[in-house]
């Protein structure tokens, strides 16, 4: 808040006839060259290299030996920057595995629950139906409901039903998405109705309306439900952890885990950064690309 | 088509293909095939809905009762007998110093991790609101921890924080400065899961608050300006109160999540020494080696029942108030 408070009040150029589309500094923070350094840049720089660093660390070490790393005098970048982690790592638990079956996971599941979400919003949006609305209260009230409240319950349920180490096991109880629904349900709303009902009257079904005009002209806001649902199941951890205990069922987070228990020794952290990198900068690649969608995505209803 | 038919259960729908209405809608439909009609629609919204709805019924709300249920029992997990023992898990929870600790460390860690993550979020709207050059570049980048792993996120700060080989001890070690034992002792550990908590979502606060911020009306702020308001004026009296919808909604979002966070705490302090929270607790009385489901299910239940009633009490005595005061 000090940037508030530090701003000078006195010289700043006759604001009131400056205009821009936007409300900022001219209004609200000062307009020097040094307050916008110290208000602005500084700060703006000092956040960004916060969130940078630690990554690159992560990176700069998972190619580092493990006797670079023990060292109390710290080795800043990697001597003989090796694949010796990625390989060790792959010795300890087997990654490829892990993450075949994190892809697995997370295009199954996200790709399932994509399409519920398609047709509970298409139905909820344009088909007729009683009770319709209650059926929408009911599911959106499932947003509400925290999900890690459901962890015994959901194990005791797939456990008996011999679900531990499945694939369906670790995909099922995540399947039903209250997000996605409400999401799209917002954006089919939006659509214009006439060119629906003109479709209709063409004699277009539903199928049809659905799968040639809906979906089409949607495509941003399911691209939108599509990478956070993606990126949730890549980072699900706490189900899939209680349900595997095999590592040729374990997804990318739970392996890592494993791999922190046998490897607890300090010289261990190559390896496990080089875990960390195959979690981390998949995600990282596919929200440098697409972050207007996911950001747009993960704060939904925040701003009316 | 045919899968979606099977799962009708009014009556056996007709055999033909939805997609391909069998009325032409130019004449005016009797009553009779309106009807059919509306059949047909509930139908295909039942078939569209069910599945959906059914995976929530199964796995989102059933274990709510489910949990309550178990709360009762003392209960072995793996174990085919359970005693039913009524509120006795309750009564052990509240009588051992244990609820007392977990309570604490719940009320601790939230309370520092939401008020962290808004007000940080918050400056770091206030200076992305200016016209920077970058400033896409720097929301988006600190953003991103949002998005990633726990895991991986835990792993990468249990390797800054390590006391012996960590990059912060080194640090710490050349300015001459004492290295905090972040994996020893409770309160440290806790701080430390803190700070990584922070550092993973402001950037959630942050972005949401600057939207907020870009939609503040600009005339209210040449107002303020022309009627001589300073900027901290400007900010408490006309920002801040329009933030407040923003404000109430970035709380109870934070909060819940923050109750229920899994990730950081499991990997970096497995054990839970000083940062056992209810929701961490519940995962150890069940999976961390007790296997005792019931007490476990009794900790969740709690858990939902501070969920509910914050829930409730945030809808209910916060949201009246928070609109432009």
């Amino acid at each position: 808040m000090s940037l508030l408070t530090s701003a000078s009040t006195k010289h700043r150029p006759a604001r009131h006839r400056r205009h821009s589309d936007q409300a900022d500094e001219s209004v609200v923070g000062p307009t020097s060259t040094a307050g916008k350094v110290l208000g602005g840049y500084l700060p703006m720089i000092l956040a960004t290299l916060v969130v940078v660093l630690p990554l690159l660390w992560m990176v700069l070490g998972s190619f580092k030996q493990a006797g670079e790393v023990v060292s109390r005098t710290i080795a800043w970048l990697p001597h003989h920057p090796s694949w010796e982690a990625y390989v060790r790592a792959s010795h300890q638990v087997n990654f490829p595995r892990l993450f075949l079956n994190s892809v697995l996971v997370t295009v199954v599941g996200a790709g399932i629950k994509l399409v519920l979400a398609v047709t509970s919003a298409y139905a909820l949006v344009f088909v007729r139906f009683p009770l319709k609305r209650v059926i929408f209260v009911a599911m959106l009230a499932a947003l509400m409901v925290p999900p890690q409240v459901s962890l015994l319950p959901n194990y005791v349920l797939i456990a008996g039903m011999g679900g531990v180490n499945t694939y369906w096991g670790i995909i099922l109880p995540g399947l039903g998405t209250a997000f996605g629904t409400f999401l799209l349900r917002q954006h089919f709303l939006a659509l214009p109705r006439e060119v629906l009902e003109a479709a209709e009257v063409d004699g277009a079904g539903h199928m049809s309306r659905l799968l040639r005009m809906v979906v089409p002209i949607s495509t941003p806001a399911i691209a939108t439900v599509a990478l956070v649902t993606i990126v949730d199941e890549w980072n699900s951890y706490i189900w899939p952890l209680v349900i595997t205990n095999d590592d040729s069922r374990m997804t990318l987070p739970v392996g890592l885990t494993l791999l922190k228990n046998i490897e607890g020794d300090p010289s261990s952290y190559p390896v496990l950064m080089a875990g960390a990198v195959l979690v981390i900068v998949p995600v990282l690649v596919v929200f440098l690309f697409l972050q207007r969608y996911i950001v747009a995505g993960l704060t939904q209803g925040a701003v009316k | 088509m045919a899968t979606i038919e099977v799962g009708l259960r009014e009556r056996p729908a007709t055999p033909a293909p939805a997609a391909t209405p069998t009325t032409p809608h130019v004449r005016p439909p009797n009553r009779r095939q309106r009807s059919r009609r509306a059949r047909r629609e509930a139908a295909l919204f039942l078939a569209l809905i069910l599945p959906n709805a059914a995976l929530i019924a199964v796995f989102v709300y059933r274990p709510l009762i489910m949990n309550a249920y178990y709360s009762l029992l003392n209960w072995t997990l793996g174990s085919d007998t359970a005693t039913f023992i009524g509120l006795g898990n309750y009564v052990e929870f509240f009588t051992s110093h244990e609820a007392a600790q977990v309570l604490g460390t719940t009320l601790v860690f939230t309370l520092a991790t939401v008020g962290g993550s808004m007000l940080i979020g918050l400056v770091m709207a206030v200076v992305l609101n200016r016209r920077l050059v970058g400033r896409g570049v720097a929301r988006a980048t600190v953003f991103a921890p949002y998005v990633l792993s726990g895991v991986g996120v835990g792993l990468v700060w249990s390797f800054i924080f390590d006391p012996t080989i960590g990059v912060l001890s080194g640090i710490l070690r050349g300015l001459h400065l004492p290295v905090p034992q972040w994996f020893l002792e409770p309160p440290l550990s806790l701080t430390m899961v803190i700070i990584v908590y922070i550092w993973k979502n402001l950037g959630y606060c942050a972005v949401i608050y600057l939207a907020a911020l870009q939609s503040v009306p600009r005339d209210l702020l040449e107002a303020a300006a022309l009627d001589g308001a300073s900027r901290l004026r400007t900010f408490w009296s006309v920002i801040w109160p329009l933030l407040s919808p923003t404000t109430f909604f970035v709380l109870l979002t934070t909060m819940l999540s923050s109750l229920q966070s899994f990730d950081l705490i499991r990997i970096m302090t497995p054990l839970g020494q000083g940062t056992t929270t209810l929701m961490y607790d519940s995962y150890l009385q069940a999976f961390g080696g007790y296997n005792r489901a019931g007490y476990s299910a009794t900790i969740s239940t709690i858990l939902l029942m501070i969920l509910l009633v914050m829930t409730a009490f945030q809808m209910r005595f916060l949201e009246r108030r928070v609109h432009y005061a």
